[in-house]
């Protein structure tokens, strides 16, 4: 089940409000397909990102996937304890797993994204 | 010959299965338009022809002569021990281990290498191989570049000038800032440098010994650059390592070098040996494979590639390098030599060197009219000055067997005179005594 | 087998030196020293024999079986190439001795090597100039794509996108990548090869290149070339051809008859010589005409007295590309095979490498499901979809057949094919082993169904189960400390 508090890119992604930031991190589906992750190459704190362009590149064993910011802002957190437990977004993707918080993100970017259902319709679409 | 074992009767069996009655329907896809225009090649050879054939060939090759050249590429002595083992064909006949259970042969000996190159280079982790040191010491470019995030490179003039050549070419398309800094006194500049480096630097490229052979310590120019947030790289002659201070010792980030010392013939130029090792922190920028140590699923030791997600054939386009083959056979040579070698007779090898090149210089130096380079320490390579141009000089000593160094105008504009002049454990007192006559004959004339 | 570094002994020796026959005259400054021995290993030469020997019954090669590595072309290696490359007038020689004598005088029995190298893959490859400079398939794709940005440059032309069909081999977005270019992937259609439709539109002023693989990836020709050929050219965009799969077409296409620009060869490919685990290999590149004044320097000439020279006054080449002129040793071994094999064993190559591909194709082609129908060229992909239903994926099936004493096919290669399993039997071997793989590969997708679950554990016959390539990421083992 995908949940259907936050929205969802094509490229795999989910963004969730929070406060005033936006919370991307990658599908259940997204975590499956690249298997056991090892890496987290995160973007600095502060840097500019565009909404569908590549922010950082999460690696597992024999895949490697770049994380498509779903919205434009201002990168307010990474994850930093994907530093060393990069494997929290196999385990926990749409919670502990989290990989970076935007601050003064493109809300209509956001209102643009696939909600739950529509991201479900995609997946089954794709496969 | 085409070392083909199928039969003609096989191949009707076989065209049989595959439901066409000849060869040709099975090129259909191929319009005729597209047919060769041409493929005129001569028939072929029996073995005992072509054998015959390459060995004219090969005697018209100078071979023969005493060899004082080095630049970089050197007469080292081969134990016969690593043709016979590297000619086992499970290593050569073997492809890259991308299937670790049929390959544990290949990996744990490049595991190994990799801890040899670590142990030389005083460095933190190595790769399994580049092509040689001069794509190699553009790799470590690559990698600055991609760890700093700025474009210009500031290479000393100590750096073989071949490989500086080829930094160039690769640089061309890349919008990357090349400086060139001149050596003083054959050794690398520090003002010249200092003034170089600024925050738009991401790398220094050093060679110890250099390219004249010159011993240096770069610890104060790698931290200039530190200070500076510019990465360091030195490439080395890794037989020097034997004795010299190591690049991890100087605080290097990356090592690079030319293993072709490392047990492995001249053969015209290849296939050689790049070797790089870099500081922990930066193996996800590493180009090229690694082996890693890992356990089965029994918990036995086992050997695997590892950190391929940075590699083309999983990145693709944002790949850290586009290397696929590499050179494991010769790192499998330079392994085999290395064990071979010793710890002790390694040293040996070094000593040898170094000892016969002073005494070679102290031959030379009583030649009237010559002057050999001594302002700065040199390792088993040193410049002497000629009365007369020194491509003239080496064409003369061909004639008396002699091979006897490289002349420097090729590279260095105003060093039409100077002839660089190398020394391995090969040569004996007597050659090097014979070249000293040989010398002072061409040069009295 | 205990690393090397384990069963060291202090003060063993495996070799002995000469003593010096020279005064010791001087020291070096103990500021230049290193502060500790370099720990390499202390053991005797047959301590050592016996570990490499261990270390070489831990692997597999061709001449230990079957090797049906899909794009790898694990042909024969023919013994003779070996003796000629290690005859001493060859192995000795100084790179840099044709620098003390004009024109190379001294390096004749080298140099017309590689001339006369370059001249026959011109003829192979319907080229009209070579340089044996690259050191590898993906070092030639490189030089390939620095001559196609100095052909621009030098037109005045700006362009910075090279289109490459989805199907290729990571090498090839890499090589354009670490080139300056910037990549188009372009989508294989349904009849598997490079979807028109898809490719003409994007094809305008700023296309530097098209890179391809022809047959392609998939083990299948693309008739259409010409037409694309037509279309790069329209725009001034050059055609570079990926010669990997060279091997389906000695004698039967010529890349330059179907106007490629700018192709590279795999000489450890098609022209046998070892891989040696990874390399060393050889990755000559050719060019039609108005591609050549850009070539690597130094180039062979032949001059009209028969004197073959070194040249370097090329003043738009793209200079130096590697140190001195390329894997020497691996040429020389593939100017032996060509001259070894002539024109009509070189054609013989081609059409039994096909044969046998065609063969198992259609031997197998029931058991697993098959992506692309229709005649492949030398080698054919299958997909294990059918098999993953029971949970048994390509990587189970590539472990099972490794117990079955045989080297697995390339898995998950190309990447457009789910659970690909892409099979290159290559012209050498025999009608027997192919059919013991055929039966092999039968016997495995029957087990697939009837025992699924025990695929898990193969491997069961090599010194290694499947080994942890998570912990191998994590924990980042590259070197032994001791």
């Amino acid at each position: 089940m995908v949940p259907a508090d936050r929205k969802y890119a094509k490229t795999h992604e989910w963004v969730k409000i929070e406060g005033n930031l936006a919370v991307v991190g990658i599908s259940d589906h997204a975590q499956d397909s690249l298997g056991d992750i090892t890496f987290v190459d995160l973007p600095k704190p502060g840097a500019q990102v565009r909404g569908g362009s590549e922010c950082a590149v999460i690696e597992s064993v024999k895949a490697a996937g770049d994380l498509y910011s779903p919205v434009s802002g201002k990168i307010a957190e990474i994850n930093e304890s994907l530093e060393t437990v990069p494997e929290k977004i196999n385990t926990d993707p749409y919670g502990e797993g989290w990989i970076i918080k935007i601050k003064d993100f493109n809300a209509a970017e956001f209102d643009n994204l696939l909600d739950a259902a529509a991201y479900e319709n995609f997946l089954e679409s794709e496969a | 010959m085409s070392y083909i074992s199928t039969t003609d009767t096989q191949k009707k069996q076989m065209l049989d299965v595959c439901g066409v009655d000849s060869i040709k329907k099975l090129f259909a896809d191929i319009p005729p338009e597209l047919q060769p225009k041409s493929f005129a090649l001569p028939g072929g050879k029996s073995e005992f022809e072509l054998h015959s054939f390459f060995q004219q060939l090969a005697s018209k090759n100078y071979s023969h002569l005493v060899n004082f050249l080095g630049g970089g590429f050197y007469d080292h002595f081969i134990p016969a021990a690593i043709d016979a083992l590297v000619s086992r064909s499970e290593f050569y006949t073997a492809y890259t281990p991308y299937q670790p259970e049929l390959s544990q042969g290949t990996l744990q000996a490049i595991y190994e290498y990799q801890s040899d190159i670590c142990r030389l280079t005083g460095l933190d982790i190595a790769n399994a191989s580049l092509y040689d040191g001069g794509t190699a010491l553009f790799e470590a470019c690559q990698m600055a570049i991609s760890a700093t995030g700025r474009r210009k490179i500031v290479m000393d003039g100590g750096v073989n000038p071949i490989y500086r050549k080829m930094i160039n070419s690769y640089a061309a398309n890349l919008s990357i800032e090349l400086v060139d800094i001149s050596v003083s006194h054959g050794q690398s500049d520090r003002d010249a440098i200092f003034k170089a480096i600024d925050d738009k630097t991401a790398i220094v490229l050093l060679q110890n010994p250099n390219f004249f052979g010159v011993i240096d310590d770069h610890s104060d120019i790698v931290n200039q650059c530190h200070e500076k947030g510019i990465l360091a790289v030195q490439s080395v002659y890794p037989v020097a390592m034997a004795l010299l201070k190591t690049p991890g010792e100087q605080g290097f980030d990356i090592a690079t070098g030319e293993g072709q010392s490392l047990g492995l013939p001249l053969s015209f130029g290849g296939p050689y040996l790049g070797f790089m090792s870099v500081r922990k922190e930066l193996a996800r920028k590493m180009p090229g494979r690694v082996v890693a140590r890992t356990t089965d699923t029994q918990n036995r030791e086992g050997f695997v590639l590892s950190l391929q997600a940075r590699e083309q054939h999983i990145r693709r386009e944002k790949a850290t390098s586009n290397i696929c083959s590499n050179e494991a056979l010769c790192a499998l040579r330079a392994h085999m030599y290395l064990s071979l070698i010793g710890k002790e007779g390694f040293k040996e090898v070094a000593s040898l060197c170094y000892n016969k090149a002073n005494y070679a210089k102290e031959r030379i130096k009583g030649i009237p009219g010559v002057e050999v380079m001594e302002t700065s320490p040199t390792f088993n390579e040193f410049t002497i000055k000629l009365p007369m141009d020194a491509a003239e000089c080496a064409g003369k000593l061909i004639d008396l067997g002699f091979a006897a160094g490289f002349p420097l105008g090729r590279y260095y504009k105003g060093m039409e005179n100077y002839l660089l002049i190398a020394i391995t454990e090969k040569r004996t007192k007597f050659e090097i005594g014979r070249l000293a006559e040989a010398l002072e004959a061409v040069v009295c004339q | 087998m205990s690393i090397i570094f384990k069963k060291s002994v202090p003060g063993r020796k495996g070799v002995q030196l000469p003593e010096c026959d020279v005064p010791v005259l001087k020291k070096i400054d103990s500021k230049y020293l290193r502060s500790e021995d370099a720990q390499l290993c202390e053991l005797s030469e047959l301590d050592i024999v016996r570990h490499f020997t261990g270390l070489s019954r831990k692997n597999y090669g061709v001449d230990t079986n079957f090797y049906p590595l899909g794009s790898c072309t694990m042909k024969y290696n023919p013994k003779i190439t070996e003796k000629i490359a290690a005859l001493d007038g060859f192995s000795s020689l100084h790179p840099l001795l044709p620098q003390l004598r004009r024109g190379g005088s001294l390096t004749q029995g080298a140099l017309s090597v590689i001339y006369e190298l370059e001249q026959q893959l011109c003829e192979i490859t319907g080229m009209d100039a070579f340089t044996t400079h690259p050191l590898a398939g993906a070092h030639g794709e490189l030089t390939g794509m620095m001559l196609i940005a100095a052909y621009h440059k030098k037109k005045g032309n700006n362009k910075k996108v090279v289109i490459i069909p989805d199907e290729a081999h990571g090498t090839n977005p890499s090589s354009a990548s670490i080139a300056g270019f910037e990549i188009r992937s372009v989508p294989t259609g349904e009849n598997g090869r490079i979807d028109l439709e898809k490719l003409i539109p994007m094809i305008d002023q700023n296309t530097a290149a098209i890179m391809m693989t022809n047959p392609n990836t998939l083990g299948l020709f693309n008739p259409d070339i010409k037409k694309i050929a037509n279309a790069a050219h329209a725009f001034d965009a050059m055609l570079y051809y990926d010669g990997a799969n060279l091997n389906a077409i000695l004698g039967k296409f010529r890349p330059g008859d179907a106007d490629f620009d700018v192709i590279h060869v795999n000489l450890h490919k098609t022209f046998a010589t070892p891989h040696g685990g990874g390399g060393p290999g050889a990755g000559p590149v050719g060019v039609k005409k108005h591609l050549e004044q850009f070539l690597p320097i130094s180039r062979v000439a032949k001059r009209t007295d028969g004197i073959y020279a070194l040249e370097y006054n090329y003043p738009d080449s793209i200079g130096y590309i590697a140190p001195f002129y390329g894997n020497f040793s691996v040429c020389l071994k593939a100017y032996a095979y060509i001259l070894n094999l002539g024109a009509q064993g070189l054609i013989d190559v081609s059409e039994n490498a096909v044969l046998n591909a065609n063969y198992v194709f259609h031997s197998l082609k029931h058991y697993y499901e098959v992506p692309y129908p229709g005649t492949c060229m030398h080698e054919c992909v299958f997909s294990a979809r059918k098999q993953t239903e029971n949970g048994v994926h390509a990587l189970d099936i590539a472990k099972a057949l490794i117990d079955k004493g045989m080297h697995p096919p390339t898995v998950y290669f190309p990447l457009i094919v789910k659970e690909a399993l892409m099979v290159e039997p290559t012209e050498t071997e025999s009608k027997e082993t192919l059919d013991t793989f055929i039966a092999a590969m039968i016997e495995i997708a029957h087990r697939a169904e009837s025992e699924p679950q025990v695929f898990s554990d193969f491997p069961k016959t090599t010194p290694v189960s499947r080994l942890d390539e998570t912990k191998a990421v994590k924990n980042m083992d590259f070197s032994y400390i001791t």
